[in-house]
């Protein structure tokens, strides 16, 4: 296939993967400024959101303080930042339209819905908006858009960049939602325990739609300790990294199965996913959780690199 | 003015032989029932997707050009006729063009003056004296037709560049199947759905000598801020050919190549979509950002084909036009099948007088214009409009033909108050390659405006389907 | 007269390029007052693409660089055995007839003074021959041979009114001039010997060609007040100075590009 196509539907799935992890940031947000003792972290939660989303300094550069209001338009609907909704949404149906045809109807029927309908509440009136209304509208779009791809979706080249698109994305996100939330919140191990830090914590896995799972898995208090373990290491956990990476290793090895050739890429993608898979919680506490994350997130990016020069950039001979 | 129109359907009272069935599934149709009709064929088209893009104009960027549900009939006899002036047409243009960029008999000749060609500025130095594969350099024309009576068509142009639409000939077909199945049980109609295929092996017959084994054909379009990136898009999915932007190929060795995810590929065949200005920033406009750098070289040397040919332009000139008649009597020693409409060369200081004197009476073209645009359709323009128009004409005759004003055919058209007779004409796509080949149908667009003679999507124009019927 | 030719163009980059093509019209035209004895075109690390002789009679050659790189150059060598035709193009086999040489392009484009320039120096002509002589000699006489006034991108009626330019000046002017009068005319690239008492004008040269019917193209070197003798290389031909250029190319990256060119003329020994 076209190098331009893959790197298209590559990107398809790291947009809508992003408006997801956006929408569930706005989520987190939202439920903390609900909390009745949001006094001094309250503004502290909203920087670290933008943190987490990488947009801080644009927010800073075009609102300044760090207002609710301000920070729920910049991160859904602001076309000057590239990460929000909007912003995600548009891109991904753009591309969509780009390689319309290597797209199914349903696939295409589901980003342009989507597309239409946020052109729709872009008219609407903003404090007519429940922010729990855009929230839930984006999860259900982005939940309809990978059902059309899982079902109707051809198993060949195509999907593989689809699939490879939405791991490396998620891998980034959660590693980042992770590391804000520590840096900020947790400095140092032994603060975990406090009331506060067990409701963000709740907070942050209700908005990634785990906290029932958690529980199943865990049972018993919230500790730093099984966060990590939920988000890094469990297998289980659709969100954790090494879920992540593994998926990844299974689209990297069936493009090398399609190509019937493989290469540093999925030597590399493989070496991730099996130093996590061998790393303990210990392990990445003794290293620093900030350390940890921060490596992984350049590891990831990295691989993205390798991905872009092996088939996406059109480089490769 | 009372000009008498051809209607397609009617003859008096009279229903003509063609749209006999049609009659019945006409009067069968309640409003409300047309109403939902409409609306499930504007669903199906922003479904599949063929709206026309339009950026930096605010508003809906993906527009849809109006459908009208009542399609335009020709019997197999009228066809027969058309297809034989039509295929007579490409391959006289294409002979003209093998000439003119060879040794110019036709103009050794004084059969058409040399500075038509060679100050034309779609002549193209870059390409004299390469005989393209076949011979051939327009492989798909576009010949734009309007009817006046029973047995009269004219060729108001020749398209032999890019000509555009074709997705909309076979889309409206489509369409009127998945709508009105039983239409297509009652009326024999010749199928146009053998058009990707016709043009995918067209496209394959004129690769290179140096292409190795099943010739690889791409699409080169400009890119997806096109507005007919739609169409680019959807012939190279029912053709099974990639669709590339300029930046997916590169040139090395001589030959073209596509930048793909599993390495370089050949390609031998190249349908390209832009301007040949934009072609290769090496040898055309240097700030082209659509092309290929390196292309035209590789296309010199025989490494690849390019559809059409860059140059091909010099054939579909206004200007050149008056003279394809006697193309075709010069090259295949014929009479012309379809007639051109007369027209008034406003270079010449006789014709420039006529067409002064009776502007409001003619239809006046810029010689380089297309799409409806900065033209001039006398009987239907003001006052003021007419006297704004001579002064620019007055200006710049070159750059003018003019022509009466053609009393374009009707057919019926479904209208806010039910079903009235529009003006129509006709786009047929020819293809050029081992053989010419013209699948039994086209493109036809109506003027959905009320006497309005103009029937550009453009300009408030919209489209029909095309049957042919079978014998 | 034997010519010899060294000629080196290098452009390079202040980042490296993703790759770089290259189309060359660095070959001698095949004429009778040109013989080539030998000849090279090099480009280190480049991949030889397609060539071909276009409808003017020149000689195109592809080439492409894998990137990355930093530098890309292109070596030219050779020897031309050459006579004087005084100016006159013989036996240069060509398809693009010469009324298609009567289109302008931007810097041929003739103003009022030009156009008063044309006239002017037309009026008396005795022939075609005649008419063409005196373009160019008003050429000559309008605007002084000065390096460093004009630019790439300066037009015959900009140079005119500057009345200083280059030889691609010149040329430009003397097309402009030739079209009002309704002469077909080219501009031509080469290379000029300049040798003990000749004007010190680069090596790398251009001037150009006026048709005249019953002769065909006939060069005139407006700079020099001549036309191309056998101290001449004819190279190739077009509308214009980017139209004739010897080197076309283009780098992908967004390194910026600096040029170096070498160019030696020289008279082997017999």
């Amino acid at each position: 296939m076209l190098s331009r196509t893959a790197e298209n539907l590559f990107w398809i799935a790291r947009y809508i993967e992003r408006a997801e992890t956006m929408a569930r940031l706005l989520e987190v947000g939202a439920r903390i400024a609900l909390m009745p003792q949001a006094g001094h972290g309250y503004r502290n939660e909203w920087e670290s959101l933008l943190r987490a989303s990488g947009t801080a300094s644009g927010f800073a550069l075009k609102y300044g303080d760090p207002v609710q209001r301000n920070i729920e338009s910049f991160l859904f609907f602001d076309r000057d930042n590239p990460s929000s909704v909007a912003s995600c949404l548009e891109r991904a149906r753009e591309n969509g339209r780009i390689v319309r045809t290597a797209l199914t109807t349903q696939v295409w029927d589901a980003l342009n819905t989507a597309f239409q309908e946020m052109r729709g509440l872009e008219r609407v009136p903003r404090s007519e908006l429940e922010l729990s209304r855009l929230t839930e509208w984006t999860l259900r779009h982005t939940a309809m858009l990978r059902g059309a791809i899982d079902a109707s979706l051809l198993r060949n080249d195509g999907y593989e960049y689809l699939g490879l698109g939405f791991a490396l994305e998620r891998a980034d996100n959660t590693a980042r939602l992770l590391d804000v939330k520590y840096y900020v919140l947790l400095p140092r191990v032994d603060f975990v325990g406090s009331g506060l830090d067990n409701y963000q914590w709740q907070t942050l896995l209700r908005a990634l739609s785990s906290h029932r799972a958690f529980h199943w898995a865990y049972g018993g208090e919230i500790t730093a300790g099984k966060i990590a373990h939920f988000l890094i290491l469990n297998r289980q956990s659709p969100r954790s990294l090494v879920t992540a990476t593994g998926a990844a290793v299974t689209h990297l090895d069936g493009l090398a199965r399609a190509y019937g050739r493989a290469g540093p890429v999925q030597t590399r993608a493989r070496a991730l996913h099996e130093a996590l898979e061998k790393t303990t919680v210990e392990e990445v506490f003794e290293e620093g959780l900030h350390e940890f994350l921060t490596r992984f997130v350049r590891d990831v990016s990295g691989l993205a690199v390798m991905v872009q020069a092996s088939y996406l950039s059109g480089e490769a001979r | 003015m009372a000009t008498e129109y051809f209607n397609e359907m009617y003859h008096g009272d009279q229903v003509r032989p063609p749209y006999a069935r049609l009659e019945d599934w006409m009067r069968a149709m309640p409003a409300e029932f047309r109403a939902m009709k409409q609306a499930e064929a504007e669903a199906l088209f922003r479904r599949i997707g063929i709206t026309f893009a339009v950026y930096g104009e605010g508003g809906d960027p993906d527009r849809l050009i109006p459908f009208d549900m009542f399609p335009r009939v020709f019997t197999q006899s009228e066809w027969r006729r058309l297809e034989r002036g039509i295929k007579q047409r490409a391959r006289a243009l294409n002979a003209f063009l093998l000439d003119v960029y060879g040794r110019g008999e036709i103009i050794r000749a004084g059969r058409v003056p040399a500075r038509l060609v060679y100050q034309n500025a779609a002549y193209e130095r870059a390409v004299a004296g390469f005989t393209p594969p076949r011979g051939v350099y327009s492989h798909i024309v576009g010949i734009d037709l309007v009817r006046t009576g029973p047995d009269d068509f004219f060729v108001l142009e020749d398209n032999c560049r890019t000509p555009s639409g074709v997705s909309y000939m076979l889309e409206n077909r489509e369409i009127m199947m998945r709508m009105f199945p039983a239409l297509f049980r009652e009326n024999r109609i010749e199928p146009v759905d053998g058009y990707p295929g016709l043009l995918r092996r067209t496209l394959a017959s004129v690769a290179p000598a140096k292409c190795e084994g099943e010739p690889v054909v791409a699409i080169l379009t400009p890119g997806h801020f096109n507005s007919a990136y739609y169409e680019h898009s959807f012939l190279a999915d029912l053709m099974g050919v990639e669709l590339v932007e300029g930046a997916d190929l590169f040139v090395e060795g001589g030959f073209v190549w596509m930048r793909t995810t599993e390495g370089p590929k050949r390609v031998d065949v190249i349908y390209r979509r832009i301007d040949d200005a934009y072609l290769d920033p090496l040898c055309f406009r240097p700030d082209s950002m659509l092309g290929v750098p390196g292309l035209m070289d590789v296309y010199r040397s025989g490494g690849v084909t390019i559809a059409s040919a860059p140059g091909a332009g010099v054939a579909d000139d206004k200007a050149i036009y008056t003279f394809v008649p006697e193309m075709i009597r010069f090259y295949l020693g014929e009479e012309p099948v379809l007639l051109n409409v007369p027209t008034w060369q406003c270079a010449k200081a006789d014709d420039l007088n006529y067409v002064l004197d009776q502007l409001s009476e003619l239809v006046v073209k810029e010689v380089h214009g297309s799409g409806g645009y900065g033209m001039l359709v006398g009987p239907r323009a003001s006052k003021a409009q007419i006297e704004a128009f001579r002064a620019r004409l007055v200006a710049n005759p070159a750059g003018y033909i003019a022509q009466p004003t053609l009393a374009l055919s009707t057919t019926p058209t479904f209208v806010n108050e039910g079903i009235a007779p529009r003006h129509v004409d006709l786009r047929p796509y020819c293809l050029v390659g081992e053989r010419i080949e013209l699948v039994p149908g086209g493109l036809t667009r109506v003027a959905l405006t009320e006497g309005s003679l103009v029937v550009n999507s453009s300009q408030g124009g919209g489209v029909k389907d095309t049957w042919v019927l079978a014998e | 007269m034997i010519l010899t030719v060294s000629h080196a163009t290098t452009y390079r980059y202040s980042a490296p390029m993703r790759g770089a093509v290259q189309s060359l019209r660095l070959f001698p035209a095949r004429f009778e007052g040109q013989n080539v004895l030998d000849w090279q075109v090099e480009v280190p690390s480049g991949i030889r693409g397609g060539s071909f002789r276009d409808g003017a009679g020149d000689k195109i050659e592809g080439w492409s660089l894998r990137g990355p790189i930093t530098e890309v150059s292109v070596h030219v060598s050779g020897r031309v055995e050459t006579q004087d035709l005084h100016g006159v193009l013989r036996g240069h086999r060509e398809v693009v007839p010469a009324a298609a040489y009567l289109r302008t392009s931007p810097p041929t484009e003739a103003d009022a003074a030009l156009s008063d320039l044309a006239v002017a120096a037309g009026a008396g002509a005795q022939d075609l021959l005649d008419r063409a002589h005196r373009l160019a000699a008003a050429v000559t006489a309008a605007i002084v041979y000065r390096p460093g006034v004009t630019h790439e991108h300066t037009t015959a009626a900009e140079a005119l009114a500057l009345g200083e330019g280059v030889c691609q000046d010149h040329a430009h002017a003397l097309i402009a001039a030739a079209h009002v009068l309704d002469m077909p005319a080219r501009y031509v690239s080469g290379y000029l010997f300049s040798d003990a008492q000749g004007a010190a004008h680069e090596a790398a040269h251009a001037w150009a060609e006026l048709w005249v019917e019953g002769l065909g193209w006939v060069g005139f070197d407006a700079a020099n007040a001549c036309c191309p003798d056998a101290r001449y290389i004819r190279l190739g031909s077009g509308f214009d100075a980017r139209d004739a250029a010897p080197i076309r190319g283009l780098a992908l990256g967004e390194g910026l590009e600096s040029l170096d060119v070498a160019v030696a003329v020289g008279q082997a020994q017999q």
